[in-house]
């Protein structure tokens, strides 16, 4: 019988039975449920695969290279914006290749459904000059891990896989094969390849560059990308990843006249475009993301008229795909829908009812009237949901880490009482080194770890600062004397006013830990947690 | 066959165990699945809603497209509405009468009824009540899904067989309370002629 299974761990089950080693990930929404599934995997437990969190994207893909380095299969997980994280670990070891195969998965979210933007990581695949791979269904998601494996083994560099939210989120019966093991421990032959001093360096990448043709090659033939060549001369579709599938929506599998060229694998097969270009009278690129495709066709072929897409206007710019969009975007689709009643109000997300977050921002509401309302600089997580009314405490929310850096800079410009608000797993990610900016200059700031012991907006994983922050804080030269702890409860309030209002008024770094554990953590967790904090001490 | 279903509610009303039992009997009869579901954000209490296409044949878009629903299945009045777009002409509107109050500009649930009653093909269940009065008021997703089973087109041996695997895990006890709340919803159903009739 098939498995029942969402995109995503249609992917982690295909990374299992092709043999994986080790993942590494850091959470983030939509691509959270692929670690996930290996970890809760019990084949994965009896492998003895590595499935541990890391603390941000970048250490996650460095160890992964790691493990290829000695040879074994391994595979880095993020979200879209965790790439830019990862980013320079991502382009260097384009440049010095890999070992073991390495598999770079990464989830988009085009319509910014959990993000703060909607970037396209083909982008990266691109500048990285690697080979990408874009499932267009589950199934394919899951077949396309054995093939993206061999891939970067043979071609000896990383493969990028792009997954959105859409696929990633959306369940399938998905048909599974015959699982094949892991590879032993082999060293790389030559070792230079990866100590990228400038002239190894130079070498590596004029063979990267040099590999540029290998790769369209595995494009033309790969089973990912099939031209369907239709008797209608008219529009040919290009169609990339899941938009495909919002195409056939539209126009049905049964024989259509429609030429039709799939893509799921770049870098584009440039004969089988010229194919479709060549066939048909206009080509409509659909891709979900940016116009990359379609900007491409204009440096290939450079007749405007002939291209449509996101640029030309036939396409909307931003947000996701969908089967009306496209199926408008044909013509195959005219009809204007009921529209959602007007006794219907928005039901945005909000805070738990009984979240330490809350109180923590009602203790610091208290002294907006003094300090002004402009102030504090937020971060990423549950907590940013305090940026909404009716707490409305937090001004800022850029990227992960932000909020201590941004305050530091707004105090050094001379803004005074800045506060910077930060989640305990988004301080280990990203937090730690902006604190040090603070300490090493002594910035007046007043730095409030939110510290709920988990990684709470993803799902309640297990943050790595369980235990760890007052030591942190400590190792990194907070004062001592300005390292408080405070317990966001209602019956705590006015004392917790008192430190904050205290700590306000030293023009030096203050870090107040506001400790309270996240209420939707089971009881099995928090006993995890405590054992955890026990076997440090 | 080729049956297009929108789940409604809010994040943490449990709508996507309504959705594994679709998707787990559709499986079980043979036929092909696509069940979309919404993670992240939406889940602290924003508005989700899970998408489930069964069909005999292969399904290509994982998302509903407007105004092809056959049947929105909601947990919560205002959640209903939401979807109207999607609803085919003669579609199917089957809802929860509790309405779920997080917001400070909730409607009034008479102003809900009164639009959800525009549309010929509803059936407004107290399905909490009902789940109340049999032990937990949990289960009123269950009693909804025997409800909407009348328009849903698996068989009922099969949903019922869906709901033992899904809880085969947990006690006897909750199996029991789950299948009763099924046969509950079912008996709502029997009462609405035309509903029947679609059978
Ligand atoms: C670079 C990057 N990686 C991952 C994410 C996804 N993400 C957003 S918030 C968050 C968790 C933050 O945890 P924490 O700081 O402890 O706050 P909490 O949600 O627990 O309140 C994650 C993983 C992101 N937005 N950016
Ligand atoms: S999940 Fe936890 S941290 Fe997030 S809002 Fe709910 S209680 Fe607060």
């Amino acid at each position: 019988m098939k498995s029942l299974l969402l995109g995503n761990e249609a992917l982690a089950q295909g990374s299992i039975d092709a043999g994986l080693s080790g993942v590494y990930a850091y959470p983030g929404t939509p691509s959270t449920e692929i670690t996930e599934y290996i970890q809760k995997s019990k084949l994965a437990k009896e492998l003895n695969i590595h499935t541990t969190w890391s603390v941000n994207e970048k250490t996650a893909m460095e160890a992964a290279l790691g493990m290829s380095y000695v040879g074994k299969r391994s595979m880095v997980v993020m979200k879209h914006v965790g790439l830019n994280v990862a980013s320079d670990v991502f382009m260097n070891m384009a440049v010095s290749g890999v070992n073991g195969g390495l598999v770079v998965v990464v989830a988009d979210d085009p319509s910014m459904h959990s993000s703060q933007n909607e970037q396209d990581s083909r982008f990266y695949g691109k500048f990285a000059m690697i080979p990408i791979l874009e499932p267009s269904n589950q199934q394919e998601a899951y077949d396309s891990m054995l093939y993206a494996f061999d891939l970067s083994e043979e071609v000896k560099l990383p493969v990028l896989l792009r997954m959105v939210t859409r696929l990633s989120h959306s369940r399938a019966g998905i048909v599974l094969r015959k699982r094949r093991g892991p590879n032993d421990i082999n060293l790389p032959t030559d070792t230079s390849r990866f100590a990228l001093l400038p002239m190894n360096a130079r070498k590596q990448f004029d063979l990267l560059v040099n590999k540029q043709d290998a790769l369209i090659e595995y494009s033309e033939k790969s089973n990912l990308n099939s031209l369907k060549k239709g008797k209608n001369r008219g529009v040919g579709i290009l169609a990339c990843g899941i938009a495909h599938n919002y195409v056939m929506e539209n126009i049905g599998d049964e024989e259509t006249d429609y030429s039709i060229l799939k893509i799921s694998q770049y870098p584009l097969p440039k004969e089988k475009v010229k194919a479709l270009y060549d066939h048909c009278d206009e080509i409509l690129v659909v891709e979900d993301g940016y116009p990359i495709v379609e900007e491409l066709l204009h440096n290939y072929f450079d007749e405007d008229d002939k291209i449509k897409g996101k640029l030309s206007g036939d396409l909307p710019r931003t947000g996701e795909l969908n089967p009306n969009i496209v199926g408008r975007s044909l013509g195959l689709f005219q009809n204007k829908m009921a529209p959602i009643p007007s006794v219907v109000t928005p039901r945005p997300p909000q805070l738990c009812e009984g979240c330490g977050h809350t109180d923590l921002f009602n203790a610091i509401n208290e002294l907006i009237p003094v300090i002004g309302d402009k102030n504090v600089f937020g971060d990423i997580g549950c907590y940013a949901l305090g940026a909404l009314p009716p707490l409305g405490t937090i001004n800022t929310l850029i990227d992960m880490g932000a909020s201590i850096t941004m305050a530091k800079g707004a105090a050094d410009a001379g803004l005074e009482n800045a506060i910077a608000v930060i989640g305990d797993s988004t301080f280990t990610h990203s937090g730690m080194t902006g604190l040090l900016d603070a300490v090493y200059e002594n910035t007046p700031i007043t730095v409030i770890i939110s510290d709920n012991s988990a990684v709470a907006m993803t799902g309640a994983q297990e943050s790595t600062a369980v235990g760890r922050l007052h030591k942190i804080c400590l190792g990194i030269g907070v004062h001592p004397d300005h390292l408080k702890t405070i317990v966001p409860l209602k019956k705590n309030h006015e004392e917790n006013v008192e430190i904050l209002r205290n700590e306000l008024k030293y023009k030096g770094v203050s870090v107040i830990i506001s400790e309270r554990p996240c209420v939707r953590l089971s009881r099995d967790q928090k006993e995890q947690i405590k054992a955890r904090i026990a076997a440090l001490n | 066959m080729n049956t297009n279903i929108i789940l409604s509610g809010v994040g943490g009303q449990g709508i996507l165990t309504i959705a594994a039992v679709l998707d787990t009997a559709a499986l079980n009869q043979d036929l092909f699945i696509k069940q979309s579901e919404v993670h992240g954000m939406s889940q602290r209490g924003g508005a989700v809603q899970s998408h489930v296409r069964i069909s005999d044949k292969e399904i290509f878009s994982d998302l509903i497209p407007e105004g092809k629903a056959d049947l929105i299945l909601s947990v919560e009045p205002m959640e209903l509405l939401r979807y109207i777009p999607f609803l085919k002409k003669d579609g199917w509107l089957v809802t929860d009468s509790e309405p779920f109050i997080n917001t400070s500009n909730y409607p009034e649930k008479d102003d809900l009824f009164e639009e959800i009653k525009k549309h010929p093909n509803h059936v407004i269940v107290d399905a909490t009540q009902i789940a109340k009065s049999i032990g937990n008021s949990k289960v009123a997703n269950m009693v909804l899904l025997g409800t909407a089973s009348a328009i849903i087109p698996l068989s009922e041996d099969s949903l019922l067989e869906a709901i033992k695997t899904l809880f085969q895990h947990k006690s006897e006890k909750i199996i029991k309370l789950n299948l009763e709340a099924f046969a509950e919803g079912k008996k709502v159903a029997e009462g609405i002629t035309n509903l029947a009739a679609n059978q």
